[in-house]
């Protein structure tokens, strides 16, 4: 599903030019769970947005279901942004003066492939999957509480079924047992849904929820191992 | 992404800060409002200025004695070229004419026991009132035997009647004194309105025959009327009237001559060009503070373009297009616009009501002052908002999700 190969990206500030990727190479399957972990500044954030169409490398190929990304305009990445990629960030990002279904709706006024009446139940039934209370649907999103908001950003990622959800450190502004909850959700969306879910985070215990963990540093892949389950459940 | 939904996200965001958007449009009203109360004095102005003119007669060319050529030129009426037989010849000699009217002025103190007051004196003949679409309130007008006999009767104008007798009805047959002469009052004119700096109303109308005996003292006439026929027909009239004088005066080159011709329609054109250029101007000066309020409007959409960057990266994110963003912000802008083009509007209606209702000054609003202020309050707000819009739909969007 996904294949890149010598992702390079150097960003420049004024004369200083800085590589915060060498050369990446990295493929995912379709369905698989994975944690791209690293400590800040090692790349692992500029990934994601390579990953999620948000940014293009400075050199290498990208290869999304088997589009090459790098030849699309902005205006067709946004448009694969919307229907194939869903993301879940850490600060939440809701609107926050607006309902709940108003937030997990919004991606769908930007997808020309729903129709206005359809709208409404897309979201209804994201919200279900996320798992928020019903009688939260609509509240303001600045009533609810960190775990909440981040069900709703969770459905919002899902409401338009996307292939690829990217997680941008999802459980850093929650207390250890809502960020279980909310990890949960995740692994549960990936083995009963099939979504593919890439989850991005610093701390080994939240990488550990996921399948496969790509560690990177420096702009580098140092490591890319399967999570060993049998471990994981003795300890 | 559909209009609908542009309009929704748009006066959503607008909404949910009231009273910001409002004050923003607050420039929008006073600028929209002032114009339109700007425009509706201009065309009021115009308006009277129009009826005013043509309250004095139409199809009238007004002959004045006195060159209308080279730099020195004496007081209108002052020069003694015109006589009451150039009226005559006037009136036999040129046909589509419809009256002929020559008139002799001359400013005199009237006064009636202890009052007095001063007054134009107008001599006339009985035609003068008709052409001037004066009409008498009490008592008879100046008729053919008056003038013939040169009577001492007078008409006095209302103005000059209220000073003179106040509310007296019962005046016809009284003697009033003019300069050493005893006046029999015969009746009294209609009030005319008007403006207030040449009312005629503050005139006492008196055979020509008796101005030209008892207070003039000579032949000549400061004025002659002529009501032409038809309208179409006033600047051959005026040829013609021309040719005739020029030869009875002796005169060859029409450049010198003694006489000028004024024509109703030129002093027409005149005044409405005049008060077209006032309205533009008074239209412009409230036009500025238009452009003032489409600045506000682009100040205060930079500002939230700036709050909101964590908004476009997210809607970025969640995949809109530049263009989406950039109509999002624009929208705004229009229904700001919009929204104050409306409420300026009724503001502008409001004001020039109570303009033409607490002071002199009339007050007219037009159609299309309304449509052109409202079309300019919608273009200001796509000028104003384009540049704010292009700025927000250019933000990166990783950039604008990590801003703080």
């Amino acid at each position: 599903m996904i294949n890149c190969k010598d992702i390079t990206k150097i960003y420049k500030t004024g004369e200083i030019e800085s590589k915060v990727l060498k050369e990446v190479s990295l493929n995912i399957k379709k369905g698989e769970f994975l944690a791209i972990m690293g400590p800040s500044g090692s790349g692992k954030s500029t990934l994601m947005h390579i990953l999620g169409a948000l940014d293009r490398p400075t050199s290498g190929e990208y290869y999304l279901s088997g589009k090459n990304m790098l030849e699309l305009s902005d205006d067709k990445l946004a448009e694969i942004r919307s229907q194939k990629i869903g993301f879940v960030f850490q600060s939440f990002n809701l609107l926050p003066r607006s309902t709940v279904l108003r937030n997990v709706m919004m991606p769908l006024i930007y997808d020309s492939n729903t129709p206005v009446q359809e709208r409404e139940k897309k979201a209804e039934k994201a919200l279900i999957r996320s798992g928020l209370d019903k009688n939260r649907w609509h509240h303001l999103s600045n009533q609810l509480s960190g775990g909440q908001k981040q069900r709703v950003a969770i459905a919002r990622a899902l409401v338009n079924n996307p292939s690829l959800i990217l997680a941008d450190e999802p459980t850093g502004n929650l207390d250890s047992k809502t960020g279980e909850i909310v990890l949960n959700t995740f692994k549960k969306l990936n083995r009963e849904e099939g979504h593919t879910i890439i989850l991005i985070t610093h701390e080994k215990y939240v990488a550990e929820h996921a399948d496969r963990i790509v560690q990177i540093k420096d702009g580098v892949i140092y490591s890319d191992k399967d999570v060993d389950k049998s471990i994981l459940k003795n300890k | 992404m559909i209009l609908l939904d542009l309009l929704k996200e748009s006066s959503f965001s607008l909404r949910s800060n009231k009273s910001r958007s409002f004050l923003t449009i607050l420039g929008i009203v006073i600028g929209i409002g002032s114009v339109i109360a700007m425009i509706s004095v201009g065309q009021g102005v115009t308006k009277n200025i129009k009826d005013n003119i043509q309250s004095l007669g139409t199809n009238l060319l007004v002959i004045s004695p006195g060159s209308t050529q080279g730099t020195v030129r004496g007081g209108m009426g002052s020069a003694e070229t015109l006589t009451i037989d150039d009226a005559e010849a006037i009136a036999d000699n040129i046909s589509n004419i419809a009256t002929v009217a020559p008139l002799a002025t001359s400013k005199q103190q009237l006064v009636y026991k202890k009052e007095n007051t001063n007054a134009s004196i107008y001599g006339i003949d009985g035609n003068y009132l008709i052409i001037k679409n004066i009409e008498i309130e009490t008592g008879q007008i100046i008729g053919e035997a008056n003038v013939k006999l040169a009577s001492k009767v007078a008409i006095l104008g209302s103005g000059v009647k209220e000073s003179l007798f106040g509310d007296d009805v019962d005046i016809l047959g009284k003697k009033i004194r003019l300069g050493d002469q005893q006046f029999t009052i015969i009746g009294v004119a209609k009030e005319q309105g008007g403006s207030e700096m040449s009312s005629l109303d503050d005139s006492v109308y008196i055979p020509i025959s008796t101005a030209q005996q008892y207070l003039t003292g000579n032949n000549s006439v400061s004025s002659i009327n002529v009501e032409v026929t038809e309208e179409e027909l006033m600047d051959k009239v005026e040829t013609e009237i021309e040719t005739l004088l020029l030869s009875r005066h002796n005169i060859v080159n029409s450049e010198e001559a003694d006489f000028s011709i004024m024509n109703q329609g030129d002093i027409l054109d005149t005044m409405s060009s005049v008060s077209s250029t006032l309205t533009l101007l008074l239209a412009s000066i409230a036009g500025i503070s238009l452009v003032v309020g489409g600045i506000g409007i682009m100040n205060m959409m930079l500002t939230v373009v700036t709050e909101r960057t964590r908004e476009i990266g997210l809607r970025k994110s969640l995949g809109a297009k530049n263009k989406d963003i950039s109509g999002q912000f624009l929208v705004e802008a229009i229904i700001l616009t919009f929204l104050g083009g409306i409420i300026g509007i009724l503001l502008g209606i409001l004001v020039s009501t109570l303009i033409g209702k607490f002071s002199s000054i009339t007050t007219s609003i037009t159609s299309w002052s309304i449509f052109l202020s409202f079309g300019i309050s919608v273009l200001i707000g796509i000028v104003f908002g384009y540049y704010p819009a292009k700025r927000a739909s250019r933000l990166d969007p990783i950039e604008a999700l990590r801003y703080e």
